[in-house]
């Protein structure tokens, strides 16, 4: 399993511009994202009232006025869109965050001491076989949901994945002649995980971390749409498009704009992750 | 090999034990007393001391968690809130259902995605390959209930080929049956199969490139016999294996899929207990989909050796 180290590659020094160009997966995802991430952080600068109702205008068509068309209670899609992306992005990016930090919290310990090891990973099996729509169901229907509970019921069976990850490294990298080297020198343990064992996590774990984005996204969009997700007040994705579904054949741009929105940005999400991989562990990129 | 089953068997015992005591410990966990949590929101004193009673929550947790996963085995899964029907008996009802649902998935879904993966590996680079992978990275970005309502709006509602939404049982007819089958399974189907293409073609393209595939070739074998005969079947332990990765994917879908489809199954029976807070069938309903993971998991890893007579325990 030596191969598992991330080879340093020829470096290029030759500016962001020639960066770009050379790594078109990553500067298109990375793009796209930006885009919707600047769109959903001046949402209220430029997009209107996403809660303003107005019975008189309700299923209207895209228009000048309302560029996506109104829904079922007058209130303008466009607004709507972007303001629910929004809860797309919170909940993708704490959840990969949270799932890399735990990730690195379990797994580096399990990597390393046997005894642990045995327990952790068999609580990961355990977590990983439930299914996440339904763990969240259950958090909902007991507690009373929100974003918090949205979030622990998407990372819980995201994590494993992070926990598996790391100690795969841990277990290949503790083999290594530098980190024999260090522990023969009398470096602690701590030292020696923490110095020498965790930097060769980086470049898996941010390609990992953008795949759990995507996942944690579309995750939330479907719980969001049964009902199960953040209160329903709070305009996102899936709940626009539960709302609307009675409407499909009088107006079908109330699920058109937010399912399209949906798609692009995993898809944005997805791209940037390929990118990523095939930039920073060559090992992967060569098969997939 | 018995050894191997032994312990495989062994870990998903305890696996299946770890995710009881999870399903346990959420209700304990939860603020608020299970009790009253159980009898829903407009219970009786007298209804919540009952339910205190008959789950016995006056005994050790450890006591009450024997008694419940001891009744789990024997197939009680406790009694429904809302209808006062045992759970196992609604779940009962809506296998049927489900079961065609993830069953004419999977068929399709492996098929399909074997047989464009195969495609794309042989012709690696080209348009083809190039079109279906673009289309693997876009069905696997594009949720369940998303395609779902583009399905129905383009073919139930513009074209009127084929029913809206709603489930007929196999006894009422092939064709009922299977009209009504074909959306939702395309719909559920599509992050399935845009996975098992994407590994199948990984793995050919590694296969692609052995010794014995020139040797094949150079004795003259056909091209359909290099890809199925030669190439596929050893390509296939990674196929298999994220058919059965794939499986959780599968199950959190079907749970949507049921919802856009108005389908009649064991996901739509969760869905439906979220408005009554009706713990019990969530409860059972975590514990059958858990289940059915597991032993998946565990048939895929013991096939390994029937596809593949290399791999040895």
């Amino acid at each position: 399993m030596s191969d598992l180290a991330i080879p340093a590659g020829p470096v290029r020094r030759r500016g962001v511009s020639s960066f770009l160009a050379q790594n078109r997966r990553i500067s298109l995802g990375g793009t796209v994202i930006l885009l919707m991430i600047l769109a959903a952080a001046f949402a209220p600068l430029f997009a209107g009232n996403p809660n303003s109702m107005n019975p008189m205008i309700r299923l209207e068509a895209p228009s000048a006025v309302h560029w996506f068309g109104t829904d079922s209670l007058g209130r303008d899609v466009f607004a709507r869109t972007v303001f629910g992306g929004r809860i797309s992005l919170a909940i993708g990016l704490s959840v990969a965050i949270l799932a890399v930090a735990l990730g690195i919290l379990i797994g580096l310990p399990a990597g390393y001491y046997r005894r642990f090891d045995a327990l952790v990973m068999r609580v990961m099996d355990g977590l990983m076989s439930i299914p996440s729509i339904l763990l969240a169901i259950a958090l909902v229907a007991l507690t009373n949901g929100g974003v918090p509970i949205v979030i622990i019921a998407i990372l819980l069976p995201e994590m494993p994945r992070e926990v598996r990850l790391v100690r795969a490294i841990v277990l290949s990298a503790r083999e290594q002649p530098f980190v024999e080297a260090a522990v023969a020198g009398g470096a602690r343990t701590r030292k020696v995980l923490l110095r020498h064992i965790l930097p060769a996590t980086f470049a898996p774990l941010t390609v990992q971390g953008t795949y759990v984005c995507a996942s944690a996204i579309l995750v939330e969009a479907a719980l969001s749409f049964l009902g199960a997700g953040v209160p329903p007040s709070i305009p996102t994705w899936g709940n626009m498009i539960a709302s609307s579904q009675l409407y499909l054949g009088l107006a079908p741009w109330n699920i058109f704009f937010p399912g399209v929105a949906l798609a692009v940005l995993v898809l944005a999400v997805n791209l940037l992750g390929d990118g990523l991989r095939d930039r920073l562990d060559p090992r992967l990129a060569r098969s997939l | 090999m018995a050894a191997y089953t032994l312990r495989r068997l062994g870990s998903t015992v305890v696996v299946m034990l770890l995710v009881g005591i999870f399903v346990f410990a959420l209700l304990h966990i939860a603020p608020g007393d299970p009790a009253a949590i159980i009898a829903g929101d407009n219970a009786t004193p007298a209804e919540i001391a009952s339910i205190r009673q008959q789950l016995g929550l006056a005994d050790p947790l450890s006591v009450q968690f024997v008694r419940w996963f001891w009744h789990l085995l024997h197939g009680n899964f406790g009694i429904s809130i809302f209808s006062d029907t045992p759970v196992i008996t609604l779940i009962g009802q809506r296998v049927p259902a489900t079961l065609s649902l993830t069953v004419l998935t999977i068929a399709f879904a492996v098929i399909v995605a074997v047989a464009a993966g195969v495609f794309a590996a042989w012709r690696a680079g080209g348009v083809l390959d190039g079109s279906l992978m673009g289309f693997a990275a876009l069905g696997f970005s594009t949720p369940v209930f998303v395609v779902g309502y583009f399905l129905i709006y383009f073919f139930s509602i513009r074209l009127r080929w084929l029913p809206v939404q709603g489930y007929v049982p196999l006894s009422h007819g092939l064709w009922p049956w299977l009209s009504h089958l074909i959306l939702p399974t395309i719909a559920l189907g599509l992050a399935y199969v845009a996975l098992i293409a994407r590994i199948t073609r990984a793995s050919m393209l590694e296969v692609l490139a052995e010794d014995y595939i020139r040797t094949a070739r150079a004795k003259g074998a056909s091209t359909e016999a290099i890809l199925f005969r030669h190439a596929l079947k050893n390509a296939g332990v990674p196929i298999v294996t994220v058919i059965g990765i794939g499986v959780a994917l599968l199950v959190s879908g079907v749970v949507v899929t049921e919802t856009v489809f108005n389908i009649p199954g064991i996901g739509r029976l969760a869905v439906d207990a979220i408005t009554n807070r009706d713990y019990p069938i969530i409860q059972g309903v975590m514990v059958i989909f858990s289940g059915a993971y597991v032993i998946i998991n565990l048939l895929v890893d013991l096939t390994y050796t029937l596809i593949d007579p290399r791999v040895r325990y």
